[in-house]
């Protein structure tokens, strides 16, 4: 268990399967890597992200649906000595608070936000999210999502590193290799710390009870159907001086698919 | 099943109350449904994308509640009977599409399942969201608010909201709470022949400027005499409108010492208790708003110019006790509250108070 982690807390709240906990224990784990417990502070989300509010021995603040970002952002912005992490589910960071995504990458915003990627509203009962499969069957697609109607499942770091440029640090990894995640929420993390703009890390992560799957088929999806839909690394790499970076060069860059 | 065409006589049903205001809604004619998930809402959402697919209809799931309800508004624009539902956190996002339609005079059916609130607050119920409900927006609260009790009435005043939002183009609330919308109960649906048919505002037949006026809609004015002459205009309709549209039900205000005064599913503690009440003799009576607004206020008025003691029942901290209270100001009577803000209230819980209130007097 992670140092960071708050023992008494566990077990957690989250389901059998869930990979919510898996995604925070590569956040733990980065957090004692880096040594930097004592200076994080932990915002959480409404989703089943707001399960975690009491999830570390971290300083730690549950917001509104989708607003994580912009109450870390005040909070960076207030104490920028802090180091700021927003952690939220797809339907929060994607839909509800997508503008907010889109703008703290724009601005280079001085924060981290982890975002696990479940495909689905796990928390109100297995709605489709932005990130829903085409054909994947959710309680308002009940035949299937039809890309025609409702578009395609969106990527969100290769959108924020298309906004942001140099500025953001962008990566996807997957609950399904916690120390490849690890990694990438540590350079996020460190993006943060040396004060080079905008990190985002989506993980790749499972929701058994709103998929109604098997431990089987749920790693099948997480593994095999997810990473076609959603490649897996990091978007555009490190950037020497991510401030300096404009909107031509951003252009030019395009979304770097890896 | 019940609301189809081949089957004119009304049928006995065994449902949740969003089950309910979704094939009212179908029943009503309406045509899409935009909305964004939340509970104790989301039922409405996930019956009406089953009975869309059946029916030819429409469904979006849109990014947030401001997505949801202003999409809803640009289904109204271009002629569609168009609704959404939503509760707690949604309900204030809800409000600024809300004012849209108040200033702009769109008809529109917002579904509010009140949670407990402020905030996240819970899932489960309150009745907090009336003053959201009536009041949110910035302006006036020109908008028609149903308080249901029952799932019969569910049905009923969600068909009557859309009637009355595209009869007199005020936003229509229909204020459900999380009891009503999870809970099952038995109500008789039926089809309704004369359906809501909406109406164009935009992309009305001919070219604009030949053929007919261009529609300029908006809802910025450039001066204060403006939108005042506006707004005298729209508070008077809406004040004409008050004596149609209010609705209201008592049992023996007169001589009633003691009136207990309810809304939505307490309703039905505030009934059972005063009949027990009656029952041993005490002289005490109930009032009910259906409409919270237009708030219903003449038989209240009645009551109070005789005096005695009101006691007002709410899973709120009083936010049907000010709408009273407005409604009877300069009254003399005493105004007392159970309040229980965002949990339920049992007849047993009314009975003691009112119980204490009597021996006081
Ligand atoms: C303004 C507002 N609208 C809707 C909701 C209801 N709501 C709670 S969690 C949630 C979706 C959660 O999905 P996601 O962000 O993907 O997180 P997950 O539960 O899947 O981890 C929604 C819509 C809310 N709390 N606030
Ligand atoms: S509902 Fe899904 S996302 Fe939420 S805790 Fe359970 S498995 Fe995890
Ligand atoms: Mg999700």
């Amino acid at each position: 268990m992670p140092r960071s982690w708050a023992t008494e807390n566990k077990p957690h709240r989250f389901c059998p399967g869930c990979g919510h906990p898996l995604a925070l224990k590569a956040l733990g784990e980065a957090v004692d890597d880096l040594d930097i417990q004592g200076r994080v502070i932990f915002g959480c989300d409404i989703g089943c992200s707001l399960l975690a509010w009491d999830f570390f021995n971290l300083d730690s603040v549950q917001t509104h649906h989708g607003r994580t970002i912009p109450v870390m952002v005040g909070m960076k912005r207030a104490r920028p000595g802090l180091i700021c992490v927003a952690y939220m589910g797809d339907g929060g960071g994607y839909a509800i608070g997508a503008q907010h995504l889109v703008s703290a990458a724009l601005r280079h915003e001085q924060i981290t936000v982890l975002l696990a990627n479940n495909s689905i509203y796990a928390m109100t009962g297995g709605q489709m999210a932005p990130t829903t499969l085409p054909g994947q069957k959710t309680e308002t697609t009940p035949f299937g999502r039809d890309p025609e109607k409702t578009g395609r499942p969106t990527r969100g770091p290769e959108m924020a590193r298309l906004l942001g440029g140099e500025g953001v640090y962008a990566a996807r990894g997957t609950v399904a290799n916690v120390r490849q995640l690890k990694n990438y929420v540590k350079k996020a993390l460190r993006h943060q710390m040396e004060g080079r703009g905008f990190s985002f890390v989506e993980a790749l992560s499972t929701c058994p009870t709103n998929w109604r799957t098997g431990a089987a088929e749920t790693w099948e999806w997480v593994e095999k159907k997810m990473p076609a839909e959603f490649p897996l690394g990091e978007f555009g790499g490190d950037a020497p001086d991510g401030r300096a970076s404009r909107p031509e060069s951003v252009l030019r860059e395009g979304g770097g698919e890896g | 099943m019940a609301i189809t065409q081949q089957s004119p006589r009304p049928e006995r049903v065994f449902w949740t109350g969003n089950e309910a205001v979704a094939w009212a809604a179908v029943a009503a004619g309406a045509e899409i449904m935009c909305g964004y998930p939340i509970t104790p809402q989301n039922e409405i959402m996930h019956t009406w994308v089953r009975l869309a697919h059946q029916y030819g209809l429409d469904f979006l799931q849109t990014e947030d509640e401001l997505s949801a309800g202003f999409a809803t508004l640009g289904g109204v624009l271009a002629g569609k009977v168009a609704f959404t539902a939503t509760a707690g956190p949604g309900t204030v996002l809800m409000q600024e599409p809300l004012s849209m339609a108040e200033m702009m005079r769109l008809p529109v059916v917002v579904v509010v399942c009140q949670r407990g609130g402020p905030s996240t607050g819970t899932v489960i119920y309150s009745q907090q969201e009336v003053m959201l409900a009536c009041f949110g927006g910035n302006g006036e609260g020109l908008r028609v608010v149903y308080a249901p009790a029952t799932h019969q009435e569910l049905y009923d005043y969600t068909i009557k909201a859309f009637r009355v939002a595209w009869k007199y183009r005020f936003p229509t609330i229909v204020l459900s709470d999380g009891y009503q919308a999870k809970m099952r109960e038995a109500l008789t649906v039926y089809r309704v022949e004369d359906q809501v048919r909406g109406e164009a505002y935009v992309g009305r037949p001919g070219v604009p400027g030949v053929a007919r006026p261009p529609a300029h809609l908006r809802n910025t004015y450039n001066l204060e005499e403006e939108l005042y002459d506006l707004l005298a205009n729209y508070t008077t309709a809406f004040q004409e409108i008050q004596p149609r549209v209010g609705e209201w039900q008592e049992e023996d205000w007169q001589g009633a010492e003691l009136l207990v005064v309810a809304h939505g599913v307490v309703t039905r503690a505030a009934r059972a208790a005063v009949r027990e009440l009656r029952g041993e003799g005490y002289p005490v009576g109930y009032f009910r708003p259906v409409t919270l607004r237009p708030f219903p206020a003449e038989v209240l008025r009645r009551w109070a110019s005789l005096g005695g003691t009101m006691l007002v029942v709410e899973s709120a901290a009083g936010q049907l006790r000010r709408l009273v209270a407005e409604a009877l100001a300069g009254y003399g009577f005493r105004l007392e509250g159970l309040l229980r803000p965002g949990v339920g209230i049992t007849p047993e819980e009314i009975v003691a108070v009112a119980r204490g209130l009597l021996a006081a007097n």
